[in-house]
């Protein structure tokens, strides 16, 4: 039951509904107790348990959706938020003006950023960025070529960046971008 | 706009560090996937060059704000409903 937590936080990023949320880890934790036979000792157990997780997401979740799902994310420049922060060049007043902002971020701010990611794009960057799998792991756990997790991280960290930002605008801590 | 190109170019066993590299596989050094040689010509880059070492610890910041807004409060009832799901379930096999 130790990974519970962190199980149940992917599950409401990735369900983006508590009571799903719910449903989806019992479920994950029923299939793992009846397949654990097939789980090797010594393995990684987070791992295994991220996969049955995510699957049972997939196969279970996808299908209730009513309306399709957008893909794709737009191209967004490399570090976004951060040339935004500190303006053209580095301000030279040090970090604290821009970690400020970061800290100010709020969990709903940071939870519905997230969920503005199209599910491929969500999925790989919760895996990495809150879970702290490795590329392989996270090959393992989607199914994909660790090639497809790179590209979905560099260009779903973009989208989560920019969503941020909006964030941020719209609180007035962050100057609107010149269009 | 980028950090300053300095030409902070780097020599670590042969392998030459500049910014423009460095911000190329930030994610990766903050992923932990980079080669030990590699990681090692990052951080003396980073060591010697203050914008770059600013980006890396920007990125490093939001990364670590992201993980930490996400966590979630299990709800009590789901640590129960999830305990009496797998004792039914092993009830259930043993008749």
């Amino acid at each position: 039951m130790e990974f519970m937590p962190s199980l149940y936080t992917a599950a409401m990023r990735m369900t983006r509904n508590p009571a799903d949320a719910e449903d989806l880890v019992q479920e994950t934790y029923l299939k793992a107790y009846r397949a654990y036979g097939s789980f090797q000792e010594g393995t990684n157990l987070k791992a295994w348990l991220y996969r049955i997780l995510t699957n049972t997401f997939i196969n279970t979740y996808r299908a209730k959706r009513r309306r399709p799902e957008e893909t794709d994310v737009e191209d967004v420049e490399e570090l976004y938020l951060y040339h935004r922060l500190t303006g053209d060049g580095s301000t030279g007043t040090g970090r604290s003006a821009e970690d400020e902002v970061l800290e100010s971020f709020t969990d709903d701010e940071v939870k519905a950023a997230i969920d503005s990611l199209p599910e491929a794009f969500r999925i790989a960057v919760l895996l990495a960025d809150v879970e702290g799998f490795s590329y392989k792991e996270i090959a393992e756990i989607t199914d994909v070529p660790i090639g497809t997790v790179m590209s979905r991280l560099h260009r779903g960290r973009s989208a989560l960046q920019k969503a941020l930002h909006e964030f941020g605008e719209k609180r007035g801590l962050v100057q609107a971008s010149p269009l | 706009m980028g950090p300053a190109m300095s030409d902070a170019d780097e020599q670590v066993g042969g392998m030459d560090v500049d910014c423009e590299e460095s911000v190329h596989v930030l994610y990766h050094f903050l992923d932990g996937e980079l080669t030990e040689t590699r990681r090692l010509a990052i951080r003396k880059h980073l060591d010697r060059c203050a914008p770059c070492e600013e980006v890396f610890k920007f990125e490093a910041e939001l990364r670590r704000v992201i993980a930490d807004r996400c966590k979630d409060h299990v709800p009590d009832q789901l640590r129960n409903r999830i305990a009496e799901a797998i004792d039914h379930e092993r009830l259930s096999g043993k008749s």
